[in-house]
């Protein structure tokens, strides 16, 4: 039992410092999320899914040092996009740099508040999500968030949002953690859609639980920050009633490490959950993409579709499970995981799982790791596109697949140029 | 227009010699044809003007109005008014067919220090353009030669030259699995693009095409050199006898 006790220890360390707010069902809910994670401990690389990233700067109790990104004059992403703001700097609510928190058809309502007011909805959604999330496989980070998250938004939405919300997440501080947890109730018929962008600490652990009503519609999309040390690990729990659509995009554009957890439970029929993500490193980059979708409903669809693009010994890692249940008939369920390598340095490490347990379905994966095509490259240059911008055009080619899953088609031109410029300043 | 000079090249990587001395002169508005049998080295001649890697020229030249094409990079040799129509066209998914087109008209124009072409004038030219080659709008968006029939994928091309309005066209076996109208169309094509200062060298296996693409010189080619070269009667003469006789006489 020497790793338990490892793992044990490792945990007093992580949490010696952390207070956790107490009474209220927000207290109980983070008691019991505090006991979950007691039985886990912190990860370690022996455990199954964190062989490919190490989790040591994730579990060492203070953030480790990260400095901050300086975009110049560069518009911040979704800046020309309506949206409603809710600004956390360092993982702290924002009050000046926030929109008021109102909007037709929402509530919202500031974690930090919720405590005193029981909030019957939230209570059925926090530390739920995450808690039915640990089986088959444990997220000890998202329990440790639930207990202790700092901030954070419960949002319910009983209508069609009229506009986005925005999540933006400041990096102010050099050695700032941050624990953000959100809250999204999507009720019958309504639809919502969620930005968020930033690195918003030198570490951020943050956790997002979507519970989407009978044909409620969700789109997340999100734009991971660029400062190059930052280190995150994030989580969405979705769960899905009969008819809802999920559908979540992420651009994470450098960062040493970056620990993206999604977990989505198809749980009526006829529903249908899109993740996709496209991620791009130079150098000193770890992005880890993992993905767990529980199909029990009939007729579900499923789509993840994961592409990185990498550089200069970045690495890349997804690992994405299928599980369908049995008697989840008819099910749909596609997986893509790609990676470009620009160089030999580079690396891909991508694990996919399905498991199914019921006989009349369909599922796909696929997984492959290449370079640029050179036949390509030359047909563009022979047209007399310059190498560059041919190659830059063919790496925005193999990202296209994972961009179209942003509905939006103001949302998907700001990525692609992000992209463009991130490609451009990034020799290849 | 084009002038080359004992051309020798190889592969890269293995010590296989492909051209063995070839000499050609094109003139401005002239259209030569070359025909051969396969292996001959028709269509290395085409890639190593264009500037495909894995060659190596070990002696010779190569010149597009003077300058020397075998320093420059591809896109360099577009924008000095080269063009090569491909014989197996790349698809790339991803790129839209529009993307793709616009952005190597404005490359091109950029390198000769021209404005480039707003979206608006250029989407007037290439909807014109595309509806003399029977190109719907629906090839337009589609991405670059993905899904394209062969018939389609050679009209594309097709387009390509006569947006970029190159000096010097290549045309690499462009009537290869066309059937009889596919390939009228794109002859069609090509003799729109033909003026005095406009020169084509089409490489093909039959006589067929160059019903269709009148050309000026014929030269037949065969193990890395040219060698016999006339009139359009040449070509006829190879599809009545094969390359034999030909063959033997130089051996």
């Amino acid at each position: 039992m020497a790793l338990a006790q490892a793992k044990a220890d490792a945990l007093a360390a992580r949490i010696a410092g952390l207070s956790l707010p107490q009474g209220g069902w927000l207290g109980a809910a983070r008691a019991d999320a505090l006991a979950r994670l007691s039985t886990m401990g912190l990860p370690g690389k022996r455990d199954e899914y964190w062989r490919y990233t190490d989790p040591s700067s994730l579990n060492q109790p203070e953030a480790p040092h990260a400095a901050l990104f300086d975009a110049g004059d560069e518009a911040p992403i979704f800046d020309a996009i309506a949206r409603l703001k809710i600004v956390f700097t360092d993982g702290v609510f924002d009050a000046g740099a926030s929109d008021p928190l109102t909007l037709a058809g929402v509530e919202i309502i500031r974690l930090a508040d919720a405590g005193a007011t029981d909030i019957h909805w939230a209570r059925e959604i926090y530390g739920v999500l995450e808690a039915r999330g640990q089986t088959p496989v444990q997220r000890p980070f998202a329990a440790l968030n639930t207990a202790f998250a700092t901030d954070g938004v419960l949002v319910r939405v009983t209508g069609r949002a009229a506009l986005p919300i925005s999540l933006i997440y400041n990096h102010a501080s050099e050695s700032s953690d941050a624990m953000l947890h959100h809250c999204i109730k999507v009720e019958a018929g309504a639809e919502l859609t969620v930005l968020e962008n930033g690195p918003g600490a030198a570490r951020l652990t943050k956790v997002l639980e979507v519970d989407l009503a009978e044909g409620a519609t969700f789109h997340h999309i999100r734009a991971q920050g660029r400062d190059h040390q930052r280190r995150a690990c994030t989580h969405v729990f979705a769960r899905l009633a009969r008819n809802a659509l999920f559908k979540s995009f992420t651009l994470t554009a450098n960062g040493r490490l970056t620990r993206n957890d999604a977990v989505i439970e198809l749980l009526g029929d006829d529903a249908a959950a899109h993740v996709a993500g496209a991620a791009v490193g130079d150098g000193d980059f770890h992005h880890d993409d993992t993905v767990f979708i529980t199909h029990a409903g009939q007729r579900c669809e499923s789509r993840q579709v994961f592409k990185k693009v990498l550089m200069n010994g970045a690495v890349g890692v997804f690992q994405g499970k299928i599980l369908v249940k049995q008697g989840a008939q008819k099910t749909d369920g596609y997986q893509i995981s790609q990676s470009l390598l620009l160089d030999g340095d580079s690396q891909f490490l991508a694990k996919p799982e399905l498991e199914i347990y019921a006989d009349d379905v369909k599922c796909s994966h696929g997984s492959t790791s290449g370079a640029i095509d050179d036949v390509a490259l030359f047909y563009l240059q022979s047209r007399g596109v310059p190498k560059r911008a041919a190659q830059s055009l063919l790496v925005l080619a193999f990202l296209a697949e994972a961009i179209a899953e942003v509905a939006d088609e103001a949302i998907a031109e700001d990525i692609r140029s992000r992209l463009e410029g991130w490609l451009a300043r990034h020799e290849h | 227009m084009l002038e080359i000079k004992n051309l020798h090249v190889k592969l890269q990587e293995e010590d296989k010699i492909i051209l063995r001395g070839v000499d050609l002169s094109i003139k401005a508005g002239e259209v030569h044809a070359i025909m051969g049998p396969n292996g001959s080295g028709k269509s290395t001649l085409s890639y190593v003007l264009a500037g495909r890697d894995g060659y190596e020229v070990t002696d010779g030249s190569a010149t597009l109005e003077g300058a020397e094409l075998l320093e420059m990079e591809p896109e360099e040799r577009a924008a000095a008014g080269l063009f090569l129509a491909f014989q197996y066209p790349v698809e790339i998914p991803g790129v839209g067919n529009m993307t793709f087109l616009r952005t190597a008209v404005n490359a091109q124009r950029k390198a000769r220090g021209e404005e480039e072409l707003s979206a608006g004038d250029f989407l007037k030219v290439v909807r014109a353009k595309a509806k003399t080659l029977k190109i719907d709008a629906d090839m337009l968006k589609r991405p670059v030669n993905v899904g394209f029939s062969g018939g389609e994928k050679k009209r594309n091309e097709i387009l390509q030259m006569a947006m970029l309005e190159p000096k010097m066209c290549i045309l690499d076996e462009t009537d290869s699995g066309l059937d009889v109208d596919a390939m009228k169309l794109v002859a069609e094509g090509v003799n729109a693009l033909r003026d005095a200062g406009r020169s084509f060298l089409v490489i093909t296996h039959y006589q067929r095409l160059l019903d269709h693409i009148k050309p000026d010189v014929v030269h037949i080619m065969a193990a890395g050199r040219i060698i016999r070269t006339g009139g359009p009667e040449l070509a006829l003469e190879v599809e009545h006898n094969g390359y034999a006789d030909l063959l033997a006489e130089v051996k």
